[in-house]
């Protein structure tokens, strides 16, 4: 059963990609402005032009274009980038390891920060420092991690320069990476101070985009907390003697997991999203950096490709938390 | 949380205080709602308000700091930018594009989210299936593929940025406008106007609709703020109005690029920037809190 479930869900992602696939590919050839002008060099012949187009496929019929683009994906061929001149995938595979390090450093980032957060919340109740905290994170739900960054910039990078403001690493320390999961191979390597240069550039950026999901951790967190510690279980635990720190950690914890849980998987995705405009800001070089200069620059096998990834990434998520629910809660196995 | 259990002695019927009253009882819409008003108020009578023209240059007078800060000039309040021109002023004009693009991209979507969400609530059937699914698959769709591919195939601009914020959010009203339909026509003064023989299509407009616009008008506040952060990223990255028109978003980018030279060109558009953000937010969050009845307490 859980097999054929596990399959079920795996065949509606894989439909989900292709639709994506779909909508980007129609999208993108509505674009007004032809992609081939801009590469035209001055004094090229008709024939000239012809030609490229036939080299990027531009001459064909929509349909046949995208069949001939799907069948290129799938066998990994995202075709070549007009403006960087260069293979689409080594691109995106040279770039996509920094956002995922990024990306998964502020997922642990948040849920840290706003489950011990949300802890504290319940652990203060009925003392001031409760509506205090509510308040302020009721203030702080309303701020994107667009205005986090730059607050961010001016508090640690340059109130408090204490951390560097743009980059990913020191370009006077590298070392010849052999993969480009930079932060997770100098840690392997046990180049602590490489380890230790590329944490300090994640910082802020990390920062930036943790803190708005943490804040809904916290309240949903909280709110699930709050209910436990009234549930008869916690009464009887309390009853035997418990203290309210092992109540709140080991008892209410445990219950209160599973609603904040799902939620966190859904603005996980949000986070990701996140990474374009957080890795623009401190010149982070990730795949949402290149998105966007892909778009100011209108290169459509770049666009293409990315949003692809992006897209994959979002599916991967959804079926990871899909799962994870599954097998945390045993009413669901089944379903 | 208990309530304090407090018997009072029978007094006569009064009325109940109108929607109005309660609303200025609400802090969150007043502080809110006041400096929104404010904002609009700036924008509209920026030419008369704006101590300098926003785009003139003077490289003589270039970054120059906030008037209590030493070598501030006197006349340049908050300092100017890399060319001379002065940050109030350019301050004060980047809140036109942000409340034009507020204003137009909120009520653009809600009115489509709020006609297909009457329909689909009120008339339910094929209608329901349909608009619910199109808004299904539109969620699925995350908002930042959906803005990146949609700035690339309109182009740049501050059209651009309104279309794309209309085609990503109408579904956030739809799905709310629906939900409250469905709600309302299990009331009884519904029933009552279906028996009384009222046209279907007039108890939508009639009743219906109009027992909706308070969640409708809370919904365009916080959708305004959404938009207002999302006109300032995309001229932050230089894909909305062009360089010269003063945007806070463009400020912030011109700021974060100088950040080492000239602090102050960031920390004036992003306090704007945030306070409208909150002032969005609250007003919209307030305004939810005082129209339902059962989040009043």
């Amino acid at each position: 059963m859980i097999a054929i479930s596990i399959l079920n869900r795996l065949i509606m992602a894989a439909v989900t990609l292709f639709g994506v696939a779909l909508i980007v590919f129609v999208l993108l050839r509505v674009v007004p402005g032809d992609p081939i002008a801009m590469m035209i060099a001055p004094g090229a012949s008709p024939a000239d032009i012809l030609a490229l187009r036939a080299r990027y496929g531009l001459d064909l019929s929509l349909p046949a274009q995208f069949g001939v683009w799907l069948q290129a994906v799938v066998i990994g061929d995202f075709g070549t980038s007009i403006s960087l001149r260069r293979d689409v995938l080594e691109l995106l595979l040279g770039r996509l390891p920094a956002t995922l390090e990024l990306a998964f450093a502020a997922l642990v980032v948040a849920v840290l920060i706003g489950g011990a957060v949300a802890v504290i919340g319940t652990l203060s109740r009925r003392t001031p420092l409760e509506p205090a905290i509510d308040a302020t994170n009721g203030v702080l739900l309303a701020v994107p991690d667009f205005v986090w960054a730059l607050a961010l910039v001016l508090l640690l990078g340059v109130l408090f320069p204490i951390f560097p403001l743009s980059g990913r690493i020191d370009p006077t320390l590298s070392i010849d990476f052999a993969t480009p999961f930079y932060l997770a191979e100098s840690l392997v390597r046990l180049r602590f101070d490489i380890f230790l240069d590329i944490a300090a550039h994640m910082v802020m950026p990390v920062l930036a985009l943790a803190l708005p999901l943490a804040t809904v951790i916290t309240r949903i967190l909280k709110e699930a907390l709050l209910e436990a510690m009234v549930q008869d279980y916690v009464l009887l635990a309390r009853l035997k003697g418990m203290s309210e720190v092992r109540l709140v950690l080991q008892e209410a914890l445990r219950n209160a997991i599973g609603p904040a849980l799902s939620l966190t998987g859904v603005q996980f995705t949000f986070l990701v999203g996140g990474t374009v405009i957080v890795e623009r800001i401190f010149s982070y070089p990730g795949i949402g950096n290149m998105a966007i200069d892909a778009v100011i620059n209108r290169d459509l096998p770049l666009i293409q490709g990315l949003v692809l990834v992006f897209g994959a990434i979002f599916i991967v998520i959804n079926l990871g938390v899909d799962l994870l629910a599954a097998a945390l809660n045993p009413r669901l196995r089944h379903g | 949380m208990a309530e304090p259990i407090t018997i009072t002695a029978p007094t006569a019927p009064t009325k109940p205080p109108s929607r109005f009253k309660t609303l200025l009882t609400e802090p969150k819409v007043l502080f809110g709602g006041g400096f929104i008003l404010l904002l609009l108020v700036i924008a509209i009578l920026a030419p008369l308000i704006a101590p300098k023209d926003p785009l003139e240059q003077d490289l003589m007078l270039g970054s120059l700091p906030p008037a209590w800060l030493d070598g501030a000039e006197p006349g340049y309040y908050l300092g100017t930018d890399d060319l001379g021109r002065d940050v109030l002023s350019r301050l004060l004009y980047g809140s036109r594009i942000a409340l034009f693009v507020a204003v137009s991209s909120a009520s653009l979507a809600a009115l489509i989210g709020t006609v297909l969400g009457l329909l689909a609530g009120w008339y339910g059937g094929w209608t329901d299936r349909i608009i619910s699914r199109i808004v299904d698959i539109w969620m699925a769709f995350p908002p930042v593929l959906l803005s990146i591919l949609l700035v690339a195939v309109f182009g740049s601009g501050v059209h651009s940025v309104i279309a794309a914020i209309v085609i990503i959010d109408w579904t956030r009203f739809c799905r709310v406008v629906r939900a409250e339909t469905l709600a309302q026509a299990q009331l009884d003064y519904i029933t009552a106007a279906r028996t009384v023989g009222f046209p279907r299509m007039k108890i939508l407009t009639r009743e219906i609709f109009p027992n909706i616009v308070p969640v409708l008008i809370a919904l365009v506040s916080l959708e305004m703020g959404i938009a207002v952060v999302v006109e300032a990223i995309l001229s932050f990255v230089g894909l909305s109005v062009s360089s010269d028109t003063p945007t806070w978003g463009g400020m912030i980018a011109q700021g974060r690029q100088l950040i080492h030279h000239a602090w102050w060109l960031l920390v004036a558009p992003l306090a704007v920037l945030f306070a409208t953000v909150l002032a969005f937010n609250q007003l919209g969050g307030g305004l939810r809190r005082a129209f339902d009845p059962v989040m009043r307490r």
